[in-house]
């Protein structure tokens, strides 16, 4: 990966006492992954550019980190020798230090001295486009001048890559520039940064002193940085991923956010907790299954009553059960209620006889996960196995999809979803189910009552009709 | 010198007083790990074998252990003083629990010695008052101890009886594991004798009579030995011609034959006995009247000895006659008996006023064959490695056997309808999908796999997790994923410049196996499909024509494209002939799909040309960069050289990827390549050499353009010449831009001197291989660090989920339930969520 800094400041060679590297020399240093040269393609009285290349080892990289860390592919081919993201931002920390602390023994006077500048990235990750790059770079007075990277020309279907070449024109103090570089490279960068430790980021935050806090996106650069702290994918999907040839993500999906716009879908959530609550209390249950519990939302709320005695939270990803256990807390739970609650692996097209014997199942937001073909084995689990005197259904109501606004015509409000059903539809088959394994069924809606379209959520109630 | 007989399973409860000397009789005669003693459990839970507080959760682990051996069907001594009758009860309750025998051995010692015993022991520090109450409590014991349910009371007075005393493990009278057959198991007979007379010749029985001409008995040639599953009496025509036959063949050693529930009843009412006369015993009784009297005392005598089941061949199989499940076989108790006699009653009468009868076989998870009768049944069919071979002969059904261990089953229909039947044969009425339905404990949690040509194979829970969220979320239905192919590990590592793999090496390995003669196919660029196709989809038990899915059983294609891609697959399999050449109705092939983009298109537009991408914009620029400084004067030449190496690097690494990609519109540009058919109605095809396999799939290819044939070249491993054909034909390959090779034996499966040799070794082109490890790994520098790779795990992976799969064929086409099948293949799955460097 490279970066080239420029100046047009008379004499420009002087940038040579502000990088502490001289002009006629080639300096290796030793970073994490690699090494970093830096070297002047152009040192006259007019006009100097020190390069910083960075020779990443692609195989130092990944070596010593296999084993803990999920071996998938995408380790071992990636970009990370070739884009300036992160790496690129730790390097220009250890090897330009003294400037960008604004420290110059040489020409004290230059640190103070605004420069006019010119850095020339040729593969700079940009996620979000170069929209972002004017959003983070512009409001710091720097001009941009970026055009994107076409993915392959061999393929123009496919369009742009996520680089960018990008020249950054400012004129501002050498430090400054270098400190903003620094902190926004990686933000621009939609990798994960797994390579870099914790105390690497709050290094980058430091950086952010003086300017960070009066950046109008300080919102977007701050909340990106936490965002990038979750580490890389562990568990054993990404290697099923790879058998694949899919991307780890498109398996581990299952704590994934629906598409449609937060602001709509968090009181939707709650609201939607709530009438399965209430009616779970109407059926008088108090042994209760979360049957797909995921994240454990729901199981909270369960928790929270006292009128349920047992609760069973199963879920197929063991990813969604570890996080339901974090969220939940159940490590200091007080015993009392601690013994409520268990958590395990089931999966629902698979029949669990250990599922037999509670009041009530709650299938919240889970039937159109399960491919429309593979229905029959969950009825037959929840409706002949499980067998609970009340069964709860509740799944997106298609017709509403048009209220979303954010959420494209003909698209499901979530990248998982198999089928997304209209009322008539959901009523069809609730109708089948409980003719079939002799239960009677009654609706609600859960979330605003839309005269044309209904509610956004629709909730069937299934009772067990023998005793 | 006392022998005490003990049968086998049983539960073994010492009764003694304290310092009877308990402890050492038993480590006399059992194994320490047989022996549960009080003593030891105490310690375990207190850390004091005297610590008398400690007693209840001592004998409550005690209990624990003990349950779980006697679940295994292992002989368990239970050591402790088990004077007073509450705590012998308890132990009567867990053996009928676990439907084994309880045993009391008590030893009689005088209190005097006891005492004194006790006193040489600094532990123990209770006095003579102890043993004496426990002495008392013992003496008013002995007697009942049959009452309270020990089937067998062994007293030994004295120290002398007790030195002398010996242990004899008598086999239960069921246990005939060690006669291997083969069998003809012959369904409930009712009577019928002219029937079973036509039944034993055509199985090829030779009828031998007595001077009245009656079928006193038969033999087969071959050593063939029948079992009757019970129910030879009643209802039919001829009871007493029955009995004469199976009587003769069982005393003769040619026939086993277990206890139903009408021999039950008839012993019963020829003993004078007072039975209901129904369901057919009156003509019993009536037709046994007419025979002498030594006739009828032999008969008696004979239905009175019958064993209620019997277990067989090692263990895999079990005759009963109304059928047993896997926690009773081998099992001796009243339950067991009852069930394998009636069968597991509900309680309830349906609509004729007959006993509704628990479906247990829809929940039979065994692994040995269960083989019975009771239930008459339109035909025999298979529920679960299960068949019920009752079909009504007596009703004017059918009298059926089953060939065993071929599995096959022979049926001669009735003379005329003997006996009206309450209510009309039907099918066997299956509760909602008995064979479609899979439990969690199908394949949750550690697991062990059984195959056939690779031994045991275990699955760890966390694989097992893994892939049941895969499964569960995005497999296609288990009925359609009958296989998972294995992975296949690369070769072994070259030392050449410049290549990491090298065909020299597989051939080279094949050799040192013994393997002469191997095939070389080319390695399609594209990804692995199996295609189930299916004429008639009966054996899958699942509307349609199959399915058309990846290493980890997703679906390739929409639901209508697969339709449409099958119905051209059907099609060309019709126009080959291979329906009626395989005499099938479905075939299952392994394939490869192309491109690859059809399936990994995201992939190789989000990661491969996301990283020539920024590689070919960022690396010529810093050539460019490098090149001015050097113009300059600074030394800079070992990074130039380097980075401009790495951008002729970056662009190969494009070159490499661009061939997998091309447009596909609906099935147009789709194409499939079969190289192996895996398997077909009743035949796994793993032992046909690849040139059939091959000549195959290029008939398909001649009935339809959507199949692509696989090149492929035939290397004489031991020639050297055939050898250097066969490396400059893998190298034109992939010069011209090629993935690949696979090598494999020619004959198909081989084994060598070490078990199973690898089905096949992938010989990986140069070009191709920087798509895997990287644009630059071609760098001495990296290549040099690369070849340290580790294949042994690869290398073991590979063999146990080919054997996996293999095993998963066998079952289907032997005709196993679903879950037997289900079980191989999800543990293929599980195994593929090991970690393995991804990059082999």
């Amino acid at each position: 990966m490279l970066l080239t800094l420029t100046t047009t400041h008379q004499p420009a060679t002087d940038l040579g006492y502000l990088l502490h590297k001289h002009p006629d020399r080639a300096q290796a240093f030793e970073i994490a992954a690699g090494t970093a040269h830096v070297f002047y393609p152009a040192a006259t009285d007019d006009e100097c550019t020190a390069a910083l290349l960075i020779d990443i080892d692609p195989i130092a990289l990944v070596r010593g980190k296999g084993r803990d860390r999920g071996f998938a592919l995408a380790q071992y081919v990636n970009d990370r020798p070739y884009a300036a993201g992160s790496m690129l931002a730790v390097a220009l920390g250890k090897v330009f230090r003294t400037a960008m602390g604004g420290r110059c023994k040489e020409r004290p006077e230059l640190v103070d001295t605004v420069l006019p500048l010119r850095v020339d990235i040729p593969a700079l990750p940009c996620r979000g486009g170069t929209r972002v790059l004017e959003r983070l770079f512009g409001p710091l007075g720097w001009r941009i001048d970026a055009s994107p990277v076409p993915l392959d020309p061999a393929f123009p279907e496919w369009g742009d890559s996520r680089y960018v070449t990008v020249r950054l024109s400012t004129t501002a103090r050498l430090a400054e520039a270098l400190r903003q570089l620094y902190v926004l490279l990686p933000v621009l960068d939609g990798v994960k940064h797994y390579w870099i430790s914790e105390d690497e980021i709050d290094k980058l935050l430091r950086a952010g002193e003086g300017w960070l806090s009066e950046h109008p996106e300080r919102e977007l650069i701050t909340t990106r940085y936490l965002k990038h702290r979750k580490g890389f994918v562990h568990s054993a999907l990404a290697r099923l991923a790879d058998a694949d040839g899919v991307d780890a993500e498109e398996l581990d999906n299952a704590l994934d956010e629906p598409a449609v716009a937060p602001e709509r879908q968090e009181p939707l959530t709650a609201l939607r907790r709530r009438a399965v609550v209430s009616a779970l209390r109407e059926a008088g249950a108090a042994r209760v299954l979360d049957l797909g519990c995921g994240g454990g939302a729901l199981l909270a709320d369960l928790l929270a009553e006292p009128s349920f005695t047992e609760i069973l939270g199963v879920d197929v990803s063991a990813r969604a059960l570890e996080v339901a256990e974090r969220s939940l807390h159940l490590d200091r739970l007080s015993d009392r209620v601690r013994e409520r609650i268990t958590l395990r692996q089931s999966a629902l097209t698979y029949a669990d006889p250990s599922l037999a014997g509670f009041d009530a199942a709650v299938l919240m937001e889970v039937i159109e996960h399960v491919d429309e073909s593979r229905l029959g084995a969950l009825e037959h689990s929840v409706f002949a196995v499980a067998r609970p005197a009340t069964v709860l259904v509740t799944t997106p109501n298609s017709e509403y999809n048009v209220r979303f606004e954010s959420l494209p015509a003909g698209h499901f409000r979530h990248s998982d979803h198999r089928f997304e059903w209209t009322r008539a539809q959901f009523h069809e088959w609730a109708e089948t189910v409980a003719a079939q394994h002799d239960y009677a069924v009654r609706y609600t809606g859960v979330g605003p009552d839309d005269a044309e379209v209904g509610t956004p959520t629709q909730m069937a109630v299934f009772t067990r009709k023998e005793s | 010198m006392a022998e005490l007989t003990i049968p086998d399973m049983s539960l073994v409860v010492l009764v003694g007083v304290s310092g009877s000397g308990k402890s050492t009789f038993a480590r006399a005669h059992f194994a320490p790990t047989q022996v549960m003693s009080s003593d030891f459990f105490r310690g375990l839970v207190a850390d004091d074998e005297n610590d008398q507080s400690a007693s209840t959760d001592a004998f409550d682990a005690l209990g624990y252990v003990a349950g779980k051996r006697l679940a295994a069907g292992r002989i368990t001594v239970i050591d402790a003083t088990n004077v007073q009758q509450s705590a012998r009860a308890t132990w009567v309750k867990l053996a009928k629990e676990h439907n084994v025998l309880p045993v009391a051995i008590v030893l009689d010692l005088p209190q005097s010695v006891c005492v004194a015993r006790n006193d040489e022991r600094p532990d123990r520090d209770f006095g003579a008052h102890v043993v004496k109450r426990q002495h008392d409590d013992l003496r008013r014991s002995v007697k009942s101890l049959s009452r309270e349910g020990f089937r067998r009371v062994h007293v030994l007075r004295g120290q002398s009886e007790v030195d002398s005393a010996t242990i004899a493990i008598e086999p239960l009278l069921n246990d005939r594991r060690t006669e291997t057959g083969p069998f003809d198991v012959i369904g409930d007979v009712h009577g019928c004798r002219a029937e079973l007379e036509e039944l034993l010749g055509t199985l090829g029985y030779a009828i031998t009579r007595d001077a009245d001409g009656h079928a006193a008995g038969a033999s087969h040639p071959d050593g063939r030995r029948a079992v009757f599953v019970g129910d030879l009496v009643d209802r039919g025509p001829d009871t007493p011609g029955v009995l004469r036959l199976a009587m003769g063949m069982v005393e003769s050693g040619d026939a086993l034959a277990v206890c139903g529930n009408h021999e039950q009843k008839l012993v019963r009412a020829l003993r004078g006995r007072n039975v209901r006369m129904s369901h057919g015993i009156a003509e019993s009784l009536e037709q046994l009247s007419t025979q002498p009297q030594g006739f009828r005392a032999r008969a008696e005598e004979f239905c009175d000895g019958l064993v209620a089941h019997y277990v067989l061949d090692g263990g895999n199989l079990v005759v009963a006659h109304a059928g047993l499940p896997e926690a009773y076989h081998g099992r001796a108790s009243g339950r067991v008996r009852s069930f394998a006699l009636y069968g597991d009653t509900t309680g309830e009468t349906d609509e004729y006023g007959l006993p509704v009868r628990y479906p247990w076989a829809n929940e039979y998870r065994g692994r040995a064959t269960v083989l019975y009768g009771h239930t008459p049944t339109l035909d025999a069919e298979w529920i679960n490695n299960t068949m019920c071979l009752d079909t009504g002969v007596v009703f004017g059904g059918k009298l059926t056997a089953l060939r065993y261990p071929e599995r096959e089953v022979v049926s001669v229909a009735a003379h005329q309808v003997w006996y009206e039947p309450v209510k009309p044969l039907v099918p066997e009425v299956v509760e909602t999908r008995p064979d479609g339905v899979l439990t969690l404990d199908d394949v949750a949690g550690r697991r062990v796999v059984e195959t056939r040509c690779h031994g045991r194979i275990s699955v760890r829970p966390e694989q097992a997790a893994a892939a049941l969220e895969v499964m569960s979320r995005f497999a296609v239905d288990p009925r359609w994923l009958p296989y998972l192919p294995p992975t296949m590990a690369p070769v072994a590592t070259s030392s050449r410049d410049g290549v990491l793999e090298h065909p020299e090496e597989a051939f080279a390995g094949y050799l040192a196996d013994g393997v002469r003669t191997v095939v070389c196919e080319e390695k399609h660029m594209g990804s692995r499909a199996i295609v189930l196709a299916c004429k008639d989809s009966a054996r899958f038990g699942i509307e349609g024509a199959g399915a058309v899915y990846t290493r980890t059983g997703r679906p390739f294609l929409t639901p209508e494209l697969t339709e449409e891609l099958l119905a051209r697959v059907c099609a060309a399999v019709d126009k080959a002939g291979l329906w009626n050449e395989l005499d099938t109705d479905w075939l299952l092939l392994d394939a490869e799909l192309m491109p690859w983009s059809a399936k990994a298109g995201a992939l190789i537009r989000d990661q491969y040309a996301s990283v020539g991408a920024a590689a070919t914009a960022a690396l010529p620029a810093a050539t460019r960069t490098l090149e001015a400084a050097q113009a300059r004067g600074v030394d800079v030449a070992d990074l130039l050289s380097r980075t401009a190496s790495r951008a002729a690097n970056a662009e190969a690494f494009r070159a490499a990827y661009r061939p997998y990609c091309w447009p596909v519109d609906g099935l147009d540009g789709v194409r499939i390549a079969p190289f192996q058919l895996l398997a077909a109605a009743d035949r796994v095809y793993h032992e046909r050499p690849h040139s059939w396999h091959l000549a195959l799939a290029d008939r398909l290819c001649a009935a339809d353009p959507v199949f692509a044939p696989t090149r492929h070249l035939v290397v004489d491993t031991g020639d050297p010449e055939s050898v250097a054909a066969g490396v400059s034909w893998w190298t034109e390959l992939t010069a011209g831009g090629g993935e690949g090779m696979v090598v494999k034996p020619e004959a198909n499966l081989v084994r060598g001197e070490r078990g199973l040799v690898q089905p096949g070794v992938k010989v990986r082109g140069r070009e191709y291989l920087r798509i895997i490890y990287g644009p630059d790994y071609t760098e001495p520098a990296h290549l040099d660090r690369l070849r340290k790779r580790d294949l042994g795990r690869k290398r073991s992976l590979a063999l146990r989920e080919y054997a996996l799969g293999l095993e998963a064929l066998e079952r289907l086409t032997a005709g196993e339930p679903l879950w037997r099948v289900h079980e191989c293949v999800f543990a293929v799955l599980a195994m593929e969520s090991e970690p393995v460097d991804p990059r082999l």
